[in-house]
């Protein structure tokens, strides 16, 4: 490893322009003769629009445009897609109702554009925008899960009666069934999985720009992954032809999950840039962001572990509704059924599970994957029933599962996924010792004589991550591949530029994606440029979600790498009248193994661009690309302890501790590697304590600005103490596993659990607020 | 935002002309609860006038038995000051746990008196420690100038110059912090004066803005400690209720926070 290799804590590349106020975003873009959206939304969570008068609007000062749902409609720009298909039980497939970018006849959410006002500038549209009259008659609305399942409950859509768009099961229910009926001990728990805004410091934007001379669009975007907006936008949407579409995603400021997807209001930027012949620039504000920007979990479910004699897991029974609000965004269907139900084993042998999970429609937002997408969820019923279990049996919570943890890999589980790695007592042994677990009981009596409440509780996580081989999600339904590309540009005089399909929003890719470049050729990371982001640039990629930036991302860059580098040696063995197979790359030096003899890589460089002495037969240049498609997910897992105490006055939590140990593989960047856990366990926290979208029962959203949700703040969270384990991945060349939602996944049961044991009551949902905590306390 | 005109003048007289003078004028201070409403467009003022340079509306004086802040000073500068430090060191602590750091550079007790949010903190200290509003026209006190949710005594025009608190005793503050917003969740502020009444103001608790408390005003004539309220039971009928805080969890948080102001004031 060099000072800037791969497991060097190497400063970030990009923070200086991020921090001197450089980068540039979306909103940041200024094009001659833009124009500014501002969207009429409709206030009701359920109505008919009968009727839009612009006819007072569309003379007023600075106005250049309304549009409206119906002519969307009219120009046959298609309705928004879920991009992966789930068959019920009963083998038919899901029902998807239509989502336009704008309503033309029905508002489903409170927040969903009715039309657009396009002026000047923003506040002319606003203007304008309060004197369009929309007339909307009023529907009963399903605000949540139970209202939108009860027998007469409003209907949203026609083609998904009840309201239900699949049910789904997986597993084997006989034997599932047979495994209870055998249990010496059965637990059983309801559990409310909370409803959660993805709140990205940077809110949603798009410009969409025509240019009718050569028929050509270009959308500038906040996405995690412009090079499948464009595909969607073309191939669906009927916007634009793929060779005519450019999609630009500049910085970006986080996404979580929220900005994997595409959104009407980027449809409908590039779409208006058409129609009224100007570049059109939406920039959302924090209320939309609220209101628009695809919320996270929510879900209900009931879930049973039998357990023999020797309290050994027998089975796993898991019933789940899941809300995915008012229409299916793109990725909405697999969150709730292959990304959640396929980690029910979590960290155990456990070889009888089935699941059923019936996805619902409610007059609230869409619903799609936020930080852990699915895998939180699970993690929740597996860690909080392992604890029930371990109190009804009364026997200690961590030797519990130590003789349940899977200790032979590969495994597989009885949902899909098989482990390839991991030592899941080697976590837990280093999160107990971190946390000084056998001195707990004296802790809890001692703060116990001071009047205090305190609690441990323990979560074992484990996700699949490097998402993912494509043939196995195209069996499952999955309507895209999984890999990712790269190209390696080794410029003329030596530098590096690295084209990748991933997408940087806060990953620290541009450093360590570098690192990997120093690592092999031994360069300083300042001679590396990492290009990413713009479908002119990069020919394709998938994107940044899922943990799957290093498992599979960069894995493409290596193989490009290794293309590369072999081009390279034939090149200096040529130049150095060496056989090839000695040339060693050693700190940006070709070298004949065993001699004084090199040359450097820029005239390596040199040599392949004037092309005057190259090998015969070999092509000029030095370049190379790869796709790289994973053979299997990656499974990072770990344990997480918390330790804290409850003010029983209050319901206040205060943390003492809490102790992350970690199995990410190996690790590129330890410093960025701990900042995506931190990141990612303030939001599990978060979930745990602090927040919860709440809609009220007419499908208002309660909780639509920061005062009234809590987002966790510095002072909310504990100082994180975190350790590594390591085993290397066997998937793929680098051994990495991934890192950016272990904390989210996580993070949450080990808070719920350490509460419910201070408070010595288990009845307790998310967000655990204080009020919560003392009405669970005193009734 | 829609559109406004926004004047700034140097003295009050100058600020209640210019008031005048606008078809829809609002007085403007720190701007934190003013600027985000006009933001959303929920209010669209014709003119708006910045009190915050008016130099005769700025400071603190402590004299014997009064501690007077003027109304555009900032809660960092109440918060800083060593006569509120000295004279009644519970306003300067109250002013340390208001809102964040942004907040409390911009924010004044004017503008927080003017707004009367049911939530905010400094309802609560002008209430128990019985303290004067003074405008530009008379002076008001301050049980009688709070009149419910976001209504005041205040005229059309009328501007707050200043607030007068006589020195206690003894006072305390206590809040629970509100878990997104950082108001007070239930607030109270406990005085005991220097002729031995006491006062108790609770915030964020009662549909109606700050209250008194006048079972806990009671326990603590009698006894001033903590103990003394253990079994006072406060009823939680008129209390807020929404989703951060039952009606039944608001009324024991005005139990609690009142236990430890009483133990915070010594
Ligand atoms: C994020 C956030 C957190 C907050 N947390 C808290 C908290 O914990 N506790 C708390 O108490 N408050 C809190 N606040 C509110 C804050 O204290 C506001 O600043 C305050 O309510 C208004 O004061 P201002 O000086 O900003 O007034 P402005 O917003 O400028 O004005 C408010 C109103 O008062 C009127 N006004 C202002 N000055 C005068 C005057 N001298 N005479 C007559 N009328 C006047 C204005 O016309 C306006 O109607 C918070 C605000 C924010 C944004």
């Amino acid at each position: 490893m060099g000072v800037e290799g791969i497991g060097a804590s190497v400063v970030r590349k990009e923070d200086r322009r991020f921090i001197t106020g450089k980068g540039r975003y979306v909103d940041d873009i200024k094009i001659v003769g833009l124009t500014h959206a501002h969207f009429i939304r409709s206030p009701h969570a359920h109505a008919k629009v009968k009727s839009i008068d612009t006819s007072a609007a569309k003379d007023m000062p600075g106005v250049v445009g309304i549009l409206t749902g119906q002519q969307i409609v009219d120009d046959k720009v298609g309705n928004l897609i879920c991009g992966w298909a789930i068959t019920s039980k009963d083998g038919t497939g899901m029902k998807m109702g239509a989502w336009p970018a704008m309503a033309p006849e029905t508002v489903r959410f409170v927040g969903q554009a009715v039309a657009v006002v396009i002026a000047e500038t923003k506040n002319q549209a606003k203007d304008a925008a309060e004197a369009v009259v929309v007339n909307y008659e009023e529907l009963p609305a399903a605000a949540d899960i139970r209202a939108a399942i009860k027998q007469g409950a409003p209907q949203l859509h026609p083609e998904a009666p009840g309201n239900v768009i699949y049910d789904w099961t997986i597993g084997d229910e006989a034997a599932t069934e047979a495994a209870f009926k055998a249990a010496a001990n059965v637990v059983s728990l309801d559990i409310t999985n909370n409803r959660l805004v993805p709140n990205a410091m940077e809110p949603r934007a798009a410009i969409g720009e025509y240019n009718e001379a050569e028929e050509h669009f270009t959308l500038y975007t906040t996405s995690q992954n412009p090079h499948v907006a464009r595909l969607v936008l073309s191939a669906f949407y009927n916007i634009a032809p793929e060779h005519k579409l450019r999609v630009v995603a500049p910085d970006v400021g986080g996404g979580f999950g929220s900005k994997i997807f595409i959104y009407p209001e980027e449809m409908v930027a590039l779409w208006a840039s058409k129609k009224v012949g100007r570049p059109v620039k939406w920039t959302g504000d924090r209320t939309e962001a609220f209101l628009t920007d695809a919320h996270g979990r929510d879900h209900l479910t009931n879930a049973e572990l039998a357990l023999d004699a020797n309290n050994k897991i027998t089975g796993l029974r898991v019933k789940t509704y899941a809300n995915l609000g008012a229409y299916m965004s793109l990725f909405s269907s697999s969150v709730p059924t292959y990304l959640y139900a396929t980690l029910l084993s979590g960290q155990y042998n456990i070889p009888n599970i089935f699941a059923e999970v019936i996805s619902v429609y409610t007059n609230t937002t869409p619903v799609d994957a936020y930080r852990g997408a699915g895998r939180p969820e699970a993690s929740f019923v597996v860690e909080r029933l392992l604890e029930t279990a371990a109190r009804q049996l009364k026997v200690d919570p961590a030797e519990l599962r130590r003789k349940n943890f899977i200790t032979q890999f590969p495994h597989q589980t009885p949902v899909i996924m098989a482990y390839d790695i991991g030592d899941f007592g080697a976590s837990l042994d280093s999160a107990m010792k971190a946390i000084d677990y056998a001195g707990f009981p004296a802790r809890k009596a001692k703060a116990k004589s001071e009047g205090k409440l305190r609690g441990i509780g323990l979560s074992c996580y484990i996700e699949a991550c490097g998402i993912a081989p494509s043939k196995a999600v195209g069996s499952l339904g999955a309507g895209v591949g999984l890999w990712e590309s790269a190209e390696v540009r080794v410029n003329p005089v030596g530098t590096i530029e690295i084209l990748t399909g991933s997408h940087s929003h806060g990953q620290g890719h541009e450093t360590t994606f570098c690192q990997l470049v120093a690592e092999r050729l031994g360069v300083p990371i300042s001679q590396v440029q990492i290009v990413h982001g713009d479908t002119d640039k990069v020919q394709f990629g998938m994107g940044t979600y899922g943990s799957r930036s290093a498992a599979v991302g960069l894995t493409a860059i290596l193989k490009a790498m290794e293309k590369v580098e072999a081009k390279a040696k034939k090149i200096a063995a040529h130049a150095l009248e060496a056989s090839e197979s000695d040339i060693v790359i050693e700190n940006g030096e070709f070298k004949v193994t065993g001699t004084d003899k090199s040359i450097a890589l820029p005239m390596v460089a040199l040599a392949a661009y004037t092309a005057h002495n190259l090998p015969d037969g070999m092509e000029p240049g030095l370049k190379e690309g790869a796709f790289y498609d994973p053979t299997n997910f990656t499974f990072p897992a770990g344990a997480y302890i918390c330790e804290l105490e409850v003010d029983a006055a209050t319901g206040k939590t205060s943390f003492v501790n809490f102790v992350a140990a970690d199995d990410f593989g190996r690790l590129i960047n330890p410093m960025i590697v701990e900042g995506q856990v931190h990141g990612g366990l303030a939001q599990g926290i978060g979930q745990a304590l602090l927040e919860g979208a709440v809609y009220d029962s007419s499908g208002q959203l309660l909780t639509a600005s920061f005062m009234d949700y809590a987002m966790p703040r510095a002072d909310d969270l504990p100082s994180f103490k975190l350790n590594h384990t390591t085993t290397l991945c066997p998937g793929n060349p680098l051994g990495v596993k991934g890192c950016g939602e272990a904390g989210a996944i996580g993070a949450s049961a080990a808070v719920i659990n350490a509460i419910t044991d201070a408070i010595g009551n288990n009845k307790l949902e998310m967000p655990a607020t204080p009020d919560r905590v003392w009405h669970a306390i005193h009734g | 935002m829609y559109e406004t005109i926004y004047h700034r003048p140097s003295s009050v007289d100058e600020a209640v002309a210019l008031f005048g003078k606008g078809s829809d004028s609002k007085y403007l201070a720190g701007g934190h609860t003013l600027i985000p409403v006009m933001k959303q467009r929920l209010a669209a003022p014709s003119d708006v006038i910045d009190l915050g340079k008016i130099k005769e509306l700025i400071g603190i004086e402590a004299s014997g038995d009064t501690l007077t802040i003027k109304a555009a000073t900032t809660y960092f500068d109440i918060m800083q000051s060593a006569d509120v430090k000295k004279s009644i060191p519970a306003i300067a602590y109250l002013t340390s746990v208001l809102g964040d750091p942004a907040v409390r550079y911009r924010g004044t007790i004017g503008g927080s008196i003017a707004n009367n949010d049911p939530a905010a903190d400094f309802p609560a200290a002008l209430v128990s420690l019985g303290a004067t509003v003074k405008t530009n026209k008379r002076s008001i006190a301050a049980d009688d100038f709070f009149k419910g949710l976001f209504t005041t005594a205040l005229e059309d025009g009328e501007i707050i110059t200043q607030v007068s608190f006589p020195v206690p005793a003894k006072a305390g503050y206590e809040k629970m912090r509100h878990p997104a917003s950082r108001f007070a969740l239930t607030g109270v502020f406990v005085t005991k004066t220097k002729a031995g009444d006491v006062r108790v103001a609770a915030t964020g608790a009662s549909q109606n803005g700050v209250m008194r408390v006048p079972v806990i005003e009671t326990a603590l004539k009698a006894n001033w400690s903590a103990g003394a309220l253990d079994s006072v039971k406060v009823s939680d009928s008129g209390m807020l209720a929404d989703i951060h805080g039952s009606a039944a969890y608001r009324a024991n948080l005005v139990k609690v926070m009142a236990q430890r102001a009483v133990t915070a004031a010594g």
